[in-house]
């Protein structure tokens, strides 16, 4: 199949980008990410400068891939990456507008390439456990209701894409932050530090300059793992109870 | 800063300070209504301008009121600052192909939530002007039952939704109200933290039922007068 693809070209952080259009020849067996890398061996090959996009694992697992397709983080399909996405949902003569993730928080780099580390960032503010938690603990030696086990289960499959933040006409990040939230807060060994936790991701979450969240939903419509907003509820809830319920005034 | 105004000013502290006066002026829109529907008792007026008696000489009511310009005032300030933050947020590059897909809310309304509440400020701009000012700083016909002297507030009604444009103003802001509240009536309550299996569907119907129920009865008093009296 001849596609079109009008990709967004940006020089580097500073420079200022615009789309350019190239035809490429892909078949329906390869995968997104496939069909880009033989339009950057073309592009090589006339001695041009490829097209700048991240991958990793290719198996949806990452994070890594992000890419904005015809206007949709991760394409056209639910439930999946970029590099998931198949090239059987095209047909011969589409044309595909590949752009950045665009946020404050997210500048774009080169290319299709954007900096994600206010994410990691967010994470380095509570993100992780930092109570001793003992040895590997015998199996139901700590005893977790199965059901917050599996909600615990759902946040945690956020693989820290940022498609959340993509989709976003605020470029929030409350569903990304809200589910490493809601992931360590809701077991036993996250629970110690649950309170400063909340308050200093959403710190962070704000100092980076993302978007107050106004419940669109197109993060939930769009994110690859199928996160659910009421993980922003129970933040919200928990920020609130943090807030006010904790005894440090300042 | 303070705890407090650390929290306040935070990007969720902000969303609380919407949802918890959104609520207020929530349940305002039912006293309001409930004073409007004395319009349809055919009495003349005699119902609707006792109310309005009652509600501007009661001093609890009084004290009420303002802590509803309060609230208005905060909910439209604290509005407007959280969209120039988000514009901020989503940089100034926009998408070459926009698409907004959303899970469980109006889409339309969800992204047009300010313009929207802009156009129902203005809205509140004339409307005051239009009866609330006349009736505390201006002149209004009075009448006399029983021996007492009472502002006719009624007759104020009546003159001015035979205006043609103001009829329509009305109408259009009404319609306004009705996609603010289809979406602001749940998100209020997801932004309390309130999303549970059991009452969230609840709540989403009462949304539902609030948001057409009362912007249409709100539009068919200027419609009725206009049209039919
Ligand atoms: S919440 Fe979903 S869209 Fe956001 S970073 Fe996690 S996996 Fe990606
Ligand atoms: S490359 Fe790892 S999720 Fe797509």
């Amino acid at each position: 199949m001849k596609l079109t693809l009008k990709i967004w070209r940006q020089k580097n952080a500073q420079a200022k980008g615009k789309f350019e259009t190239y035809t490429v020849e892909a078949n329906e067996h390869m995968s997104f990410l496939e069909m880009l890398d033989v339009l950057n061996e073309e592009l090589v090959n006339q001695k041009k400068e490829p097209v700048a996009f991240e991958h990793d694992c290719r198996e949806g697992i990452c994070g890594a891939c992000s890419l904005v397709i015809n206007g949709q983080p991760h394409g056209p399909m639910n439930g999946t990456t970029t590099c998931q996405v198949h090239m059987r949902h095209y047909k011969d003569g589409d044309t595909i507008v590949i752009e950045p993730y665009r946020a404050k928080a997210f500048p774009v780099m080169k290319d299709l390439v954007v900096d994600r580390s206010a994410f990691d960032r967010i994470i380095q503010a509570g993100g992780f456990i930092s109570v001793n938690t003992g040895q590997a603990q015998d199996a139901n030696a700590i005893p977790v209701d199965h059901d917050v086990a599996s909600s615990a289960f759902d946040a945690a499959t956020c693989i820290g894409c940022g498609a959340c933040v993509a989709a976003c006409p605020n470029a929030s990040a409350m569903l990304f932050t809200s589910a490493k939230v809601a992931h360590l807060n809701m077991l036993p060994q996250g629970k110690v530090e649950a309170q400063q936790r909340v308050l200093n991701m959403v710190k962070q979450m704000d100092i980076e300059g993302f978007g107050r969240c106004s419940n669109i939903t197109a993060c939930e419509a769009e994110c690859p793992k199928g996160i659910s907003v009421t993980n922003i509820a129970r933040m919200n809830r928990e920020y609130l109870g943090a807030s006010l319920g904790s005894e440090k005034t300042a | 800063m303070s705890w407090f105004t650390k929290f306040i000013t935070s990007s969720l502290g902000q969303k609380l300070v919407m949802s918890l006066t959104g609520l207020f002026l929530i349940l305002f829109l039912c006293v309001h209504l409930y004073g409007n529907m004395q319009l349809y008792k055919g009495d003349e007026g005699y119902a609707y301008n006792l109310f309005s008696h009652f509600m501007t000489h009661n001093p609890v009511i009084e004290g009420i009121a303002y802590l509803l310009y309060a609230f208005i005032l905060l909910h439209a300030i604290q509005g407007i600052a959280l969209w120039v933050q988000n514009r901020r947020a989503r940089g100034g590059q926009g998408y070459a192909v926009k698409v907004t897909r959303t899970t469980n809310t109006n889409s339309f309304a969800s992204r047009n939530m300010a313009f929207l509440g802009l156009l129902i400020l203005v809205f509140l701009g004339i409307h005051m002007g239009d009866f609330w000012w006349k009736v505390k700083f201006g002149t209004t016909p009075m009448v006399t039952y029983e021996g007492e002297d009472y502002q006719n507030l009624y007759a104020l009604v009546e003159s001015s939704f035979r205006i043609g444009w103001i009829v329509a103003l009305y109408v259009l802001s009404m319609v306004g109200l009705f996609f603010h509240l289809l979406h602001g009536f749940q998100s209020a309550f997801q932004t309390l933290g309130i999303n549970h299996k059991k009452y969230t569907p609840v709540i989403r119907f009462l949304g539902w039922v609030y948001s057409i129920i009362v912007p249409l009865l709100f539009a068919s008093m200027p419609i009725y007068y206009y049209f039919f009296k």
